[in-house]
């Protein structure tokens, strides 16, 4: 199976790959996994004070088209605020990435992952 | 109504499995095949179709002497002198009894497939695992492979990596097999959860004899 520019783009050259303190008030973490695939995703997100997501970092552990839905995802969030962030939609990652039928689970746990953390942050501060 | 949707309402062998390849038995009025007395029946389960109790504990020694018996009397070349539905038919019912070796063989196949019998089956494409310490875990055992060929002795560390999950992979067999046995709808649904991890696992050690082979191929 052939994989679009954009994955392949994401793949070689992934955005945001990193690790930021999941200790920090600021920070917000989620960790989602695919048992189909044995995907693992990490995704963290840390926030303002004014509440804007100022960086998002990931890691992954799959297939190309999970490693490049999770890079786009962490590139999308940065600027948002929080409840902008949590409009991302796997289908948005799917359609930019062009990834065929079998791929699109890569783009859900890629917005599970967005919800996950920003969940984490939230739960970090009370707000749910 | 189509022949399919006829097939899809009357067929025995979709209760368990897609089986689509199949010629549909159900139109040939014909559920049951083989020689020498020895008959694959498409309206048993794999576990009564080699004949061992219904469980997560299977006898492989008996499994591969069943397994032999049961090839024997479909083997395709059997047929060779036979019409053509019959070859056939025993290209057809052979792939069903391999499909019922690897289904009992494998720990993970076959806890799937016993959840399926149990009518709880496990949706494998749309199902996020959520479990934040189970993931923890296989996030440092990712790192830990990935990082292997930076490793001072490579084959020491995958041989304690390998080591490590196989135990996991173990302790996650034996809950699994308490939780069977326990049965009710709170343990499969934990049976279920186990069988998530076991997927993991069965993946990671994948991963890992394919490193052991490059890293011996080097």
């Amino acid at each position: 199976m052939a994989y679009s520019e954009k994955v392949i783009d994401h793949y070689e050259n992934p955005r945001n790959v990193g690790k930021l303190d999941d200790k920090s008030d600021k920070v917000g973490t989620g960790m989602v996994g695919a048992p189909a695939c044995g995907d693992v995703m990490r995704l963290q997100i840390q926030v303002s004070d004014e509440g804007v997501i100022e960086d998002a970092r990931f890691k992954t552990y799959g297939c190309g088209s999970a490693i490049a839905s999770s890079s786009l995802a962490t590139e999308w969030m940065k600027g948002k605020t929080l409840d902008q962030a949590s409009e991302i939609k796997n289908t948005d990652i799917a359609e930019e990435l062009a990834l065929p039928p079998v791929k699109i689970h890569c783009s859900v746990l890629a917005e599970d992952a967005i919800k996950a953390a920003i969940d984490d942050y939230r739960t970090k501060h009370g707000e749910s | 109504m189509s022949l399919e949707g006829e097939h899809n309402k009357g067929c025995v062998i979709n209760r368990f499995r897609d089986f689509r390849h199949f010629i549909c038995p159900y139109n040939s009025d014909l559920y049951s095949f083989g020689m020498s007395g020895i008959v694959v029946d498409l309206t048993k389960n794999f576990f009564e179709l080699f004949q061992l109790p219904v469980g997560f504990q299977v006898d492989q020694a008996l499994l591969s002497e069943r397994y032999r018996e049961l090839q024997k009397s479909v083997h395709p070349d059997r047929f060779a002198g036979e019409d053509e539905r019959q070859q056939r038919l025993a290209v057809q019912y052979a792939a069903y009894v391999n499909e019922g070796l690897e289904t009992l063989k494998s720990p993970l196949n076959r806890s799937l497939y016993l959840l399926e019998l149990a009518g709880r089956p496990v949706d494998l494409e749309n199902n996020t695992v959520m479990d934040t310490i189970f993931l923890m875990e296989q996030m440092e055992l990712r790192e830990a492979v990935s990082e292997i060929r930076e490793h001072q002795d490579p084959e020491s560390e995958l041989e304690r990596l390998m080591a490590q999950v196989n135990q996991i992979m173990a302790d996650y067999q034996s809950e699994f097999a308490s939780l069977w046995q326990k049965g009710g709808e709170a343990s499969l649904e934990q049976a279920a959860a186990v069988v998530q991890k076991m997927q993991f696992m069965v993946k990671l050690s994948a991963e890992m004899e394919q490193l052991e082979a490059e890293l011996l191929g080097d």
